[in-house]
């Protein structure tokens, strides 16, 4: 009998075998590390540190006060006073995109938040629990994305009332069934798993099951989702502040800056230009990192 | 039978779906704060009286219960309320703007499909050079811009500048043919080029598949020019999961291509959602949302029977 073999504490090993999530918090590093090996991942990912940053620094980076309108200087050409031009009452053109980053910034990532604080839980719930509530979720989950995504978010958008705040919950609410059916799906799976089987049988609780064994096995796909469905937030955000559904003016945000220059075309091209080319580099960067994260999860993917 | 029995059921499927979703669009309406009737009545404080009135002419003074009944008894039969603007049918409102709209898909989905599925081929038979890199690009691109912000550089470009196509306008085909299609081709690309990078997307992933499976080797080990192997044996394969898809893209446009059609003052479904909006017209609103929801369901209804359609292995 080897003499070390008494000696090994047994908690530990014990411990270890009910610990599977350490399986994919190595999974998420590892796919880390897949992910920044990828240019492209990592150019996106600096994009969009870039966006986070000017929208966190838009009091020191901006060159003007983005409401202070200049009667003098009305819809005037980028020059080196302006260096993006100035709007239709003589506003400075850079310095509300950079304040405009934060409107779409958090029309990105709070509905993503949102849909994820309600889906998770209720998702699990009814991947784990099944039953009517899993029935009749689901039900509603179909109906709600039998409406397409922008739909959902006007009519909701519109009923709320126009402003940012109703506007970022609206766009939640419309990414919600997506969610829902992602974390149902995975909990589903998870379900089946032999180590789930394993805890279950072990006598842990079905809360713990769920916190301990499901939830940190589903991260992969959402965070996949999560990417995604922020590249389309933002894009709501600005369609519904085009409309103006979002963010009132004279507060900045790229999309109402594009309604207002859609009337200055021909004069002012400049008013138009800028502030959807921030939404398309934003978007782009959120698509490509969410198609090399995606990538770098799944490992069997082309 | 096989066939009937497969479209039985997904009906039997959507019919609850339709039922949950007009609970939804209903309670929408009557879980808004404060008093429907004071909205109705334009926001403004009114007498008692006149509240009252309006209350007993909208049936507001009914349990919840009835009045969902009879809503849903009317949109059953094809009456959806009346606009609270200008007074005329929902039902009609709607039935004179489907036409608009449905010009607008069909034309923006012949685009998609036009530069979706061979970018989609290119992409997957030069996996890994140059040409998938450009297809893919480009697909991203395609996925990634914003729809109004393209419309308005593409006018700026096409319209203002170069004076090729009309900005912004719908002139009906009867009345002058020409311009009708000179305006429906800027917001036709606009929404194709969005459909065509999520059709390329899925086409180039099909593709792949459908280039490792057996039947493409047996055809290569046949003999068969390498165009041959591509466009007769593996694309008819990897069409189908794409087929369904642009049949649910379709759909989509049907609801309404929103953006779009108020960059270009398209008068479709898309814009009287937008005006029905901002006009507080909650009654154009709901039937809107529940007319193109419908279409919607209907399109990836559509979407199941041709994938059974042209896939055997299911009919046998």
């Amino acid at each position: 009998m080897p003499t070390i073999a008494p000696q090994l504490p047994r908690p530990a090993a014990v411990r270890r075998k009910s610990r599977p999530q350490s399986r994919p918090q190595s999974r998420l590093r590892s796919a880390g590390r897949r992910l920044l090996r990828r240019p492209s991942s990592v150019l996106a990912g600096a994009a969009i540190l870039l966006f986070v940053l000017a929208a966190v620094l838009a009091p020191f980076l901006a060159p003007y006060d983005p409401l202070q309108s200049d009667f003098l200087m009305i819809r005037k050409a980028p020059s080196a006073l302006h260096l993006l031009g100035t709007d239709e009452v003589g506003r400075d053109v850079l310095s509300r995109l950079i304040w405009g980053a934060r409107a779409s910034l958090l029309a990105g990532f709070l509905p993503v938040l949102v849909a994820c604080a309600v889906s998770v839980p209720l998702g699990v719930a009814c991947g784990y629990a099944g039953g009517w509530l899993d029935m009749l979720v689901m039900r509603v989950t179909d109906a709600m994305l039998a409406v397409p995504f922008l739909i959902v978010a006007i009519a909701l958008a519109a009923f709320l009332g126009p402003d940012l705040r109703n506007s970022i919950l609206a766009i939640g609410v419309a990414a919600l069934p997506t969610f829902l059916r992602l974390a149902r799906a995975a909990a589903m799976t998870i379900r089946a798993e032999d180590y789930v089987e394993a805890a279950r049988a072990v006598g842990a609780s079905p809360l713990r099951i769920a916190l301990r064994h499901i939830l940190p096995n589903m991260l992969p796909p959402l965070f996949v989702q999560a990417s995604i469905t922020a590249a389309a937030a933002v894009i709501a955000e600005a369609s519904l502040s085009f409309l103006g559904l979002g963010q009132q003016p004279p507060a900045p945000s790229w999309g109402s800056t594009l309604n207002a220059a859609q009337q200055y075309m021909t004069t002012a091209p400049w008013m138009a230009i800028a502030p959807g080319a921030m939404i398309f580099v934003l978007v782009i960067s959120l698509n490509v990192f969410g198609d090399g994260l995606r990538d770098a999860l799944d490992t069997r993917r082309r | 039978m096989r066939f009937l029995l497969f479209i039985g059921r997904r009906i039997a499927l959507a019919l609850p779906t339709v039922l949950i979703l007009s609970t939804l669009i209903f309670l929408l309406q009557r879980m808004l704060p404060g008093d429907p009737a004071l909205a109705l009545a334009g926001g403004e404080a009114v007498d008692a009286r006149m509240l009252d009135e309006i209350r007993h002419k909208y049936g507001l003074d009914l349990p919840v219960y009835v009045q969902y009944g009879r809503w849903l008894a009317g949109a059953l039969h094809g009456y959806l309320g009346v606009s609270m603007r200008n007074d005329i049918g929902v039902s009609e409102l709607l039935a004179g703007k489907l036409g608009i709209t449905l010009q607008l898909a069909l034309a923006s989905m012949a685009i998609a499909l036009a530069i979706g599925i061979p970018l989609g081929i290119v992409a997957a038979t030069r996996k890994g050079r140059l040409g998938d890199a450009v297809a893919s690009g480009l697909a991203l691109t395609g996925i990634s811009i914003p729809h109004f912000w393209l419309g308005i550089l593409l006018v700026l470009a096409f319209s203002v500048h170069l004076n090729w196509f009309p900005a912004s306008g719908y002139v009906p085909f009867r009345e002058d043919p020409v311009r009708s299609v000179m305006g429906f081709v800027l917001p036709s690309i606009v929404l194709g080029t969005g459909i065509a990078g999520v059709l390329m997307r899925h086409m180039r992933s099909a593709m792949l598949d459908a280039l490792q499976a057996d039947y493409v080797r047996t055809a290569r080990a046949k003999g068969l020019s390498e165009w041959r192997v591509v466009l007769r044996h593996a694309l008819r394969n990897a069409l189908m999961p794409v087929v369904t898809l642009g049949a649910i893209e379709f759909g989509q446009l049907l609801a309404g291509a929103v953006l779009t059609e108020q960059v270009f003052s398209i008068p479709g479904f898309g814009k009287l959602l937008v005006d029905s909006v901002l006009n507080r017209d909650y009654q154009v609103v709901q039937g809107l949302v529940l007319v193109s929801s419908v279409m919607f369901i209907a399109a990836s209804l559509l979407a199941d029977v041709l994938y059974f359609v042209i896939n055997p292995r299911l009919r046998t």
